[in-house]
């Protein structure tokens, strides 16, 4: 056998031992909407946890960091400051955003701007640019899978059909498994990342070094300047660095699917527990540079630097290590963009859809269109991923530029009875225009600052002055659910009852 | 809502401090420790440190939440 059908057979059974799994799940519960997008709200503190890494871990960890720290060097290390850091935000967000979502029985992160600002064009307005937010997020996924195929082919499959296959099996997975079933595909490759990130992380420097010091001895005697910032780049420094950082662990949990995760916890205490230990797991996160950085080294001038860690693999361990660490690559990316897919669906069938379109759907119909909508969500993402060739980490970046602009809302509407629903709106408008314009105009980073956070500035302070001079109607989540719902004179509230 | 307390939102800033806003202290590549670049090796020990300042938070707010729940009632 070839080495390529060794290590192409070898993902595919890991790929489809962990999907069998995700289809087991589902027999042992009654699957309706509830149950489809919140796993019942039962989730102990080993399963959210398990949850939780998994759609923290994804190819952006386990190909982008490498990529990064190969290609740009020491701005990479952003990703190690804001790990720790979005636990810490999370710590005092989760547990009051969860406790909203029992009192108001909420499934999505637009849910939550309409009961707490009574407004339901705002929450559609939410569930878009959260749907839009994924679309760069699912393309890491889609562009990931094509990669590992790609290198375990030695060449011999091209990137798009690549892409093309394991797109349409993370379509197939989550229509059939939902929630429950991807927490649990997420366990089987938890064991086997961590396994794999933790292997090549110390074998890889041994072989060609003896050792990580001795390979961070030798980096810092040849190219001492790729070790810190701005390393290979010239305009990322340190104002970079603490505006991307603060940028993204603001951010993270405003993605619409992290934001909706917090909904599956048992309890408020149990997101508390899981942010402080969060940041323990981590610790293999690491071991993903010190490959990146071996391979400035061991294999300079590659095309694409998120190529480098499956690279240096396939270099340096026989056939079946490529398709072990390949196969935990692909599900990794299968599980990610299933959980991604699976709150993008739902966001615009229950908060865009419904609420516009068609408001007598039952919660049935809605959950049909949602996987309808796993389908053109996945296409889209697809035809953006074959037609770009932005790194992942790149990738990354524009995403949280949009989804950090929900963090006024949502912090201002947690703790602030001030905050008013035209505020809101007219400070994400004005932080998405200034992100948007910046980026699309080339000018991130502007003056050596993160365009993302630079609007995200721009948004707080606009929040703030429309909020002064404008009236409060809706006083909080304090409120009862029948108080909200008379300030909304009349607006649709059926998501909430 | 209620707001977290004023001692939790400080802890809560002692990472943001070390690993983030301080980083022209630390960008260096010399000393190395435990054969690691120094600014590598400084943002791996606040993923350690990090979970030691949250758990000193997490005390400070739990007695909080179950004396709400209680509807303000009873002793610490």
């Amino acid at each position: 056998m070839s080495p390529s059908t060794v290590a192409l057979a070898l993902i595919s059974a890991i790929v489809a031992s962990g999907s069998l799994v995700g289809f087991l799940a589902r027999f042992h519960h009654k699957m309706d909407l509830e149950q489809w997008t919140v796993g019942g709200r039962g989730f102990g503190l080993v399963l959210v946890w398990l949850l939780m890494a998994g759609e923290i871990y994804t190819t952006f960890t386990f190909l982008g960091a490498s990529g990064w720290a190969y290609s740009r060097g020491g701005p990479a290390l952003y990703i190690l400051g804001y790990l720790p850091l979005m636990y810490v935000v999370s710590f005092y967000i989760l547990p009051p955003i969860w406790e909203a979502g029992r009192k108001f029985g909420l499934q999505t992160q637009a849910d939550f701007f309409q009961v707490r600002y009574g407004s339901s064009f705002l929450a559609a307005f939410v569930a878009f640019v959260g749907v839009v937010c994924l679309i760069p997020y699912l393309q890491i996924q889609i562009t990931g899978l094509g990669l590992i195929v790609e290198v375990a082919s030695y060449g011999e499959i091209r990137h798009t059909p690549a892409m093309i296959v394991g797109f349409a099996l993370v379509g197939a997975f989550v229509l059939v498994s939902g929630v429950r079933g991807v927490a649990w595909a997420s366990i089987v490759k938890d064991v086997l990342l961590l396994f794999a990130a933790v292997f090549v992380g110390f074998a890889v420097p041994r072989i060609y070094f003896g050792g990580i010091g001795p390979m961070f001895a030798a980096l810092a005697q040849m190219k001492p300047a790729h070790l810190v910032m701005p390393g290979a780049t010239k305009d990322l420094g340190h104002g970079w660095y603490i505006t991307s950082v603060l940028l993204t662990s603001f951010g993270c949990y405003m993605w619409p699917h992290f934001f909706a995760a917090s909904f599956t916890a048992r309890s408020g205490r149990t997101l508390r527990r899981n942010a402080v230990i969060m940041p323990l797991y981590g610790i293999t996160m690491p071991l993903m540079f010190v490959v990146g950085f071996c391979a400035v080294l061991v294999l300079p001038g590659l095309s694409n630097g998120d190529l480098s860690l499956l690279t240096i693999v396939r270099n340096s361990f026989p056939a079946w290590f490529l398709g072990l660490v390949g196969g935990a690559g692909a599900l990794t990316a299968m599980v990610a963009a299933a959980i991604q897919l699976l709150a993008g669906a739902t966001l615009y069938a229950k908060n865009l859809w419904r609420p516009i379109v068609a408001p007598h759907m039952t919660d049935e119909q809605v959950a049909r269109l949602a996987k309808t909508m796993v389908l053109i969500l996945t296409s889209g993402a697809l035809f953006f991923a074959i037609h770009s060739s932005m790194s992942l980490v790149s990738l990354l970046l524009v995403g949280y530029a949009g989804v950090a602009q929900f963090f006024p809302g949502v912090v201002l509407g947690l703790f602030s009875r001030r905050v008013t629903t035209a505020g809101v709106f007219v400070g994400l408008v004005t932080g998405l225009s200034i992100a948007l314009f910046l980026m699309l105009t080339g000018q991130d980073p502007y003056k050596g600052l993160n365009a993302g956070f630079i609007a995200l500035c721009f948004n707080f302070a606009t929040t703030g002055v429309v909020s002064f001079f404008t009236p409060v109607r809706v006083g909080g989540f304090d409120e009862t659910l029948h108080s909200i719902v008379a300030a909304q004179s009349g607006e649709d509230v059926s998501s909430t009852a | 809502m209620k707001r977290p307390s004023l001692g939790s939102v400080l802890l809560g800033l002692i990472p943001f401090a070390a690993a983030c806003f301080s980083i022209s202290l630390w960008d260096r590549v010399y000393p190395m420790v435990f054969g690691l670049p120094f600014n590598f090796f400084w943002l791996i020990a606040w993923l350690l440190l990090t979970p030691l300042c949250m758990w000193a938070a997490y005390r400070l707010e739990v007695p909080r939440e179950s004396k709400g729940s209680r509807a303000g009632g009873g002793a610490r």
